[in-house]
């Protein structure tokens, strides 16, 4: 554990496979940019890894200030002992006052191993990171510029916001796509920091024998425009009426767990809490209750059209344009309109 | 001889069903209200737990931190075929947080000494944090590995296992002691036996104990509840039926790791999710408000 440090960075951990970033990262990089702002200190980017010097550059025009480079063959593949050596020596050696991770398979296998051995706190999930104080009343004492760590709790149903004012540095993941990506600054400049880390047997214990990765067959995160189908659609066969009215704004194919538990599609398509978090320029919801879980995953979309025969489902709460009636009426409605624009 | 493993399970509310009632009315959670459930992915734990033992020999200890009904999945867990249940009970470590709750499990997987391999759910459905397993991992200064799909290989003290990360997997070579969190693709749990039911229903822990004879003997004196407890610790002992009970003391906890004082995160605020009805433009179901709205959404360079 270090001890509140009110000029400590604020830092993301760079995730990187293949000698590519996870766009995770990049989200991270605008999100952290704008916390370090706040708080006018430098933001630093932490990047283990085999050859990846020149990874620096897309998180420095992404926002970092600096850059620490750890460069070394026991980093080619992500293996957690190694990585959580690497992270708790540069915090140790600089001090971050928050160290933000992507909440993806590598995020939430490393962060909690590395907050263990700092003995420090760490928020799962978040969906939104603020500057904020905290009036500790008992002790009538206020606590200003604090890491509000806001994450969804209880299945969705509450939303909590979590804090650490004492034992830092301050952590949390961060889902994938909930904050925006900005474009990037190649004219940015920054400072590439190199640094060594020596790794002991133990954490070399672990070899990785096989690997595998399959490219994202779906990917529901760059899509533009979503059209999503749900319990309401009814069947498999009948889901082919999302999959036209998709083909015919150019867009992907989203589903609720509904559809998804019903084998209508399958469970890459999924939107909401464990499935893909988006945030389209358009997300049309065909017979989509609307359910806390599924909101979590879309609400943010720029525009919303909820299609639904129950005037009184909650996804109306987040939509800007709301149909009620029978989706297999509409959605044809929809498809038609759109074909004779085109 | 075999491989001894001890698995990590826990009693958590069913969030999946959260309906009106279970919302108090300042917008918090009546855990109450909840059924208490044995959280779905430990089911999985447990099982590549049993598998193990099985195939190879050895014990299944199963171990749960929480208040003291949380025995009930214990019993689940012994009906199902676990060797020995342990359930960690104590005031001074409520309000713990994830960092807390890993230590003091950690001390407790200490006191079973030896053990090759520790198995905890992927995550627990109350928080979906998934910080508790490689938490302990590391205060038990061993190795861990998340989203475990599948034992490939187990050779002496070499394990080779694979782990499902989404877009991927891979096969990972290790030494024991190893600790692994399991995914619900890992296997399907068995079912509680009609014949191990019969055997540990009467398995209780000391505190539940007391209680039932304090319900049982309403006019007696504390005397004779004393000397009642007393034997009947003693035949649930005799008959293999105890569920050890242990706390913070027992486990050698240093206090300052468990509950509040151990917990680095503090809930600042907590809010329940209210619809927030703004308002949105109804669109009438008829084909020229519908051509409107595409025309209004290509204008304002939604769409196209
Ligand atoms: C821990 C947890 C995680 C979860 N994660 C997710 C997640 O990631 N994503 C997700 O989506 N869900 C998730 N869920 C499930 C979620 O709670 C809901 O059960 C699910 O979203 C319901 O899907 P649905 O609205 O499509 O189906 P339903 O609840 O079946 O609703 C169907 C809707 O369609 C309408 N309808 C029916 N027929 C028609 C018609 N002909 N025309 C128009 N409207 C019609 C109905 O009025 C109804 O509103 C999760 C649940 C839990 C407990």
């Amino acid at each position: 554990m270090i001890s509140p440090n009110r000029k400590g960075e604020v830092w993301v951990f760079a995730e990187q496979e293949d000698g590519r970033i996870n766009d995770v990262t990049l989200e991270l990089c605008g999100k952290a940019r704008e916390l370090a702002d706040t708080l006018c200190v430098k933001m630093g980017a932490v990047l283990p890894g085999w050859n990846v010097r020149e990874l620096s550059y897309r998180l420095i025009a992404h926002g970092a200030d600096r850059v620490y480079v750890t460069h070394d063959t026991e980093l080619e593949y992500y293996r957690t002992l190694p990585y959580a050596r690497v992270l708790c020596e540069m915090i140790t050696r600089h001090e971050p006052q928050i160290v933000i991770y992507g909440a993806t398979p590598i995020g939430r296998d490393l962060a909690p191993r590395v907050a263990s051995e700092m003995k420090a706190g760490l928020t799962a999930d978040c969906t939104d990171l603020e500057i904020g104080e905290y009036e500790d009343k008992k002790n009538k004492t206020v606590h200003k510029n604090l890491l509000l760590q806001i994450r969804p709790a209880f299945g969705g149903n509450i939303i909590a916001t979590i804090i650490n004012y004492d034992r830092w540095p301050q952590m949390a993941t961060v889902r994938e796509g909930v904050m925006r990506m900005g474009a990037g600054d190649p004219s940015r400049s920054g400072e590439i920091i190199e640094e060594s880390v020596e790794f002991s047997d133990f954490e070399k214990s672990i070899r990785v024998v096989e690997r595998h990765r399959e490219a994202r067959k779906v990917n529901l995160k760059a899509a533009r425009t979503i059209v999503a189908g749900g319990g309401g659609v009814g069947s498999k066969d009948n889901f082919q009426l999302i999959h036209d009215l998709a083909g015919a704004i150019g867009g992907a194919v989203g589903a609720s767990r509904a559809a998804v538990d019903g084998g209508f599609i399958d469970k890459t398509h999924q939107v909401g809490q464990t499935g893909t978090t988006v945030r389209p320029a358009l997300y049309i919801a065909c017979g989509i209750s609307g359910a806390v879980q599924h909101r979590a995953g879309m609400e943010e979309s720029a525009k919303i059209i909820a299609i639904n025969w129950d005037k009184e489902a909650p996804i109306f709460s987040v939509a800007h344009y709301g149909i009620v009636g029978d989706l297999n009426k509409i959605v044809p409605m929809m498809i038609k309109a759109i074909k004779e624009r085109a | 001889m075999g491989y001894h493993s001890v698995v990590c399970v826990k009693q958590v509310p069913d969030t999946s069903n959260i309906s009106g009632e279970a919302m108090k009315p300042d917008g918090t959670v009546n855990r109450a209200a909840l059924a208490a459930i044995f959280n779905p992915e430990d089911l999985h734990a447990l099982e590549a737990a049993l598998d193990i033992r099985d195939a190879y020999g050895g014990t299944v200890t199963v171990l749960s931190m929480g208040p003291l009904g949380a025995a009930e999945v214990l019993r689940e867990c012994l009906y199902r075929g676990a060797d020995r249940a342990v359930l960690v009970t104590d005031r001074r470590a409520a309000a713990s947080d994830t960092l807390a709750t890993s230590y003091i499990l950690a001390q407790a997987v200490r006191k079973l000494k030896d053990y090759d391999f520790v198995f905890c759910g992927r995550q627990a459905i109350d928080g979906d944090t998934a910080q508790v397993g490689p938490q302990m991992a590391e205060k038990l200064g061993i190795a861990q590995v998340t989203y475990f799909e599948k034992l490939v290989e187990l050779d002496g003290r070499t394990v080779r296992v694979r782990r499902n990360v989404g877009n991927g997997w891979e096969i990972l070579e290790g030494r024991l002691p190893l600790l692994l969190t399991v995914l619900d693709t890992a296997n399907e749990p068995r079912p509680a036996s009609a014949r191990r039911v019969m055997q540990r229903k009467r398995s209780r822990a000391v505190d539940e104990l007391r209680k039932e004879i304090a319900a049982a003997m309403p006019g007696a004196s504390e005397d004779e509840r004393e000397n009642a407890f007393a034997d009947g610790v003693e035949k649930l002992k005799m008959a293999g039926q105890l569920i050890e009970q242990w706390n913070l003391d027992d486990i050698a906890a240093d206090l300052q790791w468990c509950g509040l004082a151990g917990s680095p995160t503090k809930v600042h605020r907590v809010q329940s999710i209210v619809l927030t009805k703004e308002g949105f433009t109804e669109v009438p179901p008829t084909e020229d408000a519908i051509r409107t709205m595409i025309h209004e959404l290509i204008v304002d360079h939604t769409l196209g």
